[in-house]
């Protein structure tokens, strides 16, 4: 176990390095000089020296390049231009929230998807198989600013369950989780909807495969042989989908967040995209990629806990 | 008659006259007084096609004594393996159905016993090897948890105590290193090896009845020869019975004390191994023999048996088998009892019995 998480570890790190480099070739290659989009248009050409070395942009593109890297590891990727405040501590001031969101809806999207698509699965063709996949089909062409909307409009004003503009106290857990309620499940149900499906078409295939009727030949009960025998072998595709969409969820919550008005990475992504804040986005980058790698290698971990072939190979 | 009477039941009813002679289990009426440890009676098993129920297995009754192997012989689709799936309770709605007959376990009867009451049965009193290895073990489970499963469910043992008992059954099967073992997944098994491990999980409880589908099949011939030597021994170890499935007749003469040859959902021809060697009486049965390849005769050509088995919506009126029989004849077309050769010797034709039949 300790040498399968070494062995995942080490293959994350040509990842990373890959990352970094892009994001420094990209950043260089761009039309525009750093310094210019800084003073704008009418900076003095001493100011705008003054600037770039300040940056550091005078030096060769090899010390440049170093530097970055060197500062990168250490979590340094300067300051924002717009707050002129470090990168990670705006990032960690953020990351709770979007943590929150993220694991928050994913917990609703599991235990609402696989459950529903285990039940569709054992009912293939019968009503509640069509229901459920008529729902998950409305679940997903949903955008989530029309549900989240409509979630807002029926539990925080006709009901008045849950406030309606949630930027929570990180210090209050209650009233952290009140204001996580209408936002994870807007973004839980979309994830219910993809992991019915999967859980359904994975599940169909372990029911019919031969190491279910072994099961039921030896007596085991049916509620045992599909949820120990089946779920675990249909486990894989689940997971995999759940590890992509919590990816995909960690930067692109941003609908989900101006909706609610909710602090998070996807809306400082999208903040240092208008506002031109190129160190700010290069930062970004860097670490939203390092999360996405992160979450890479937990599914990896997952894969190899259920499936003991994964090890081996 | 409200309840079927053995021997005399609608086919040879319909014929008239001939009950004393038509039996379909011909194991003498000594057997018949005791209880045997299996015993179908007229079983037929249904599957859907389109919107219609066609009957894979028709009419079957057979009887499995203790300490005793019989064998189930006939080609693919013929309905050995919805047999034994019928037996277990495996066959179920919306795609097939028990639609008839009895399967008595010990006398008690299994057909139309609830999901739960099978539960408690299966695997413990019954059951049953699968024919192939590779898939039928659950690739994701320690195949010690896999065999201690069932002691776990139906004997109410802990994790450990389970485990225990297991690697004696690992032992038992001659799995080498069996502590080891256990706690390996499916696929660091060899397909001999892991058959070797459904024959432990299928002993674990100890059943009375075993069914073994094709056991050795998907297995090599050394393999073969050692699985085949091993479930002899664990039977007479055990006192089980065992319903032998197999298209190899090689097997059947190493392992089986009698046979019943199916055909399209029946059973054409039972007696014991050495009567059917000897003096196979259904045209079918004298196929399949004719079908085996010889080493003693040099430019023999391969026999086969032209035609294939009709479709379950498509089967004959009477013989099942006559659009490909050699024999078939005027008579063919009406349904065909089983008529006792002798005391243990069946066949269902009217052609090759017509001598008895008429004596």
């Amino acid at each position: 176990m300790l040498g399968f998480v070494l062995r995942r570890l080490l293959a994350a790190i040509p990842t990373l390095l890959a990352v970094l480099t892009l994001v420094f070739v990209i950043v260089r290659v761009v039309p525009g000089d750093p310094a210019l989009v800084i003073l704008g248009d009418q900076a003095t050409p001493e100011a705008t020296a003054a600037v770039r070395e300040r940056l550091g942009l005078d030096r060769p593109l090899l010390v440049q390049y170093f530097d970055f890297l060197g500062s990168a590891l250490q979590g340094d990727f300067g300051n924002s231009l717009v707050t002129n405040r470090p990168i990670l501590s705006e990032v960690r001031a953020v990351l709770p929230h979007t943590v929150d969101l993220t694991l928050a809806s994913m917990v609703i999207g599991v235990a609402i998807g696989v459950p529903v698509g285990i039940w569709a699965a054992l009912n293939r063709n019968g009503v509640i198989d069509v229901m459920a996949r008529l729902l998950s089909l409305i679940g997903l062409s949903f955008p989530v600013f029309v549900s989240g909307v409509f979630l807002l409009l029926a539990f925080g004003l006709h009901w008045r369950l849950f406030p309606v503009i949630g930027s929570a106290d990180l210090n209050d857990p209650l009233d952290r989780l009140h204001k996580l309620v209408l936002p994870a499940m807007t973004l839980g149900l979309l994830m219910a909807a993809y992991i019915t499906r999967v859980t359904r078409s994975a599940m169909l295939q372990s029911l019919g495969e031969d190491y279910m009727r072994t099961a039921r030949a030896k007596g085991v009960p049916r509620r045992r042989v599909v949820w120990v025998h089946g779920l675990r072998n249909a486990a894989l595709p689940i997971v995999t989908v759940v590890g992509l969409y919590v990816g995909i969820l960690l930067g692109n919550s941003v609908l989900t967040e101006i909706v609610f008005n909710r602090p998070g990475l996807g809306k400082i992504i999208v903040g240092a995209l208008n506002q031109r804040d190129y160190p700010m986005l290069q930062g970004l980058l860097v670490i939203y990629c390092f999360l996405i790698v992160i979450v890479n290698l937990i599914t990896d971990l997952l894969y190899g806990v259920i499936d003991p072939r994964v090890k081996a190979a | 008659m409200a309840t079927p009477v053995r021997g005399c039941r609608i086919p040879q009813r319909n014929t008239g006259g001939n009950c004393g002679q038509a039996v379909d289990e011909p194991s003498g009426s000594a057997a018949m007084t005791t209880t045997a440890a299996l015993e179908l009676i007229g079983l037929r098993t249904e599957f859907r096609i389109g919107g219609a129920w066609y009957p894979a297995v028709r009419d079957l009754s057979l009887r499995l004594e203790r300490n005793e192997t019989l064998a189930l012989v006939g080609e693919s689709g013929c309905g050995k393996s919805v047999t034994a799936l019928s037996v277990m309770g495996l066959v179920q709605p919306p795609f097939g159905r028990v639609a008839a007959g009895s399967i008595l376990l010990d006398g008690m009867e299994l057909a139309g016993a609830s999901e739960k009451a099978l539960e408690t049965i299966r695997g413990d009193r019954m059951a049953m090897i699968f024919q192939e290895p590779m898939t039928s073990l659950n690739p994701v489970m320690t195949v010690g948890d896999q065999v201690a499963e069932s002691l776990m469910i139906h004997r109410g043992l802990s994790r450990g105590e389970a485990l225990e008992r297991a690697r004696a059954l690992f032992e038992e099967v001659k799995i080498p290193s069996p502590a080891a073992r256990l706690r390996e997944y499916p696929h660091q098994f060899s397909g001999g090896m892991r058959q070797r491990v459904m024959i432990a999980m299928a002993l674990a409880c100890e059943p009375a009845v075993l069914l073994a589908d094709e056991p050795t099949t998907a297995l090599d011939v050394t393999i073969q020869a050692q699985v085949l030597g091993l479930l002899a021994d664990l039977r007479e170890r055990h006192g089980m019975a065992v319903l032998f499935i197999t298209h190899n007749l090689g097997v059947v003469a190493q392992i089986a004390d009698r046979v019943a040859v199916m055909y399209a959902g029946e059973i054409v021809e039972q007696g014991p191994v050495d009567v059917i060697f000897a003096d196979p009486r259904h045209p079918y049965t004298r196929a399949l023999f004719a079908a085996i390849p010889r080493l003693d005769q040099a430019e023999q050509e391969l026999s086969a048996i032209g035609g294939r088995v009709p479709p379950l919506d498509q089967m004959p009126e009477g013989c099942r088998f006559a659009p490909r029989c050699p024999l078939a004849q005027a008579g063919c077309e009406l349904p065909q009892p089983l008529v006792a050769l002798a005391a243990t010797h069946a066949a269902r034709c009217h052609v090759t019995t017509a001598a008895v039949m008429h004596a």
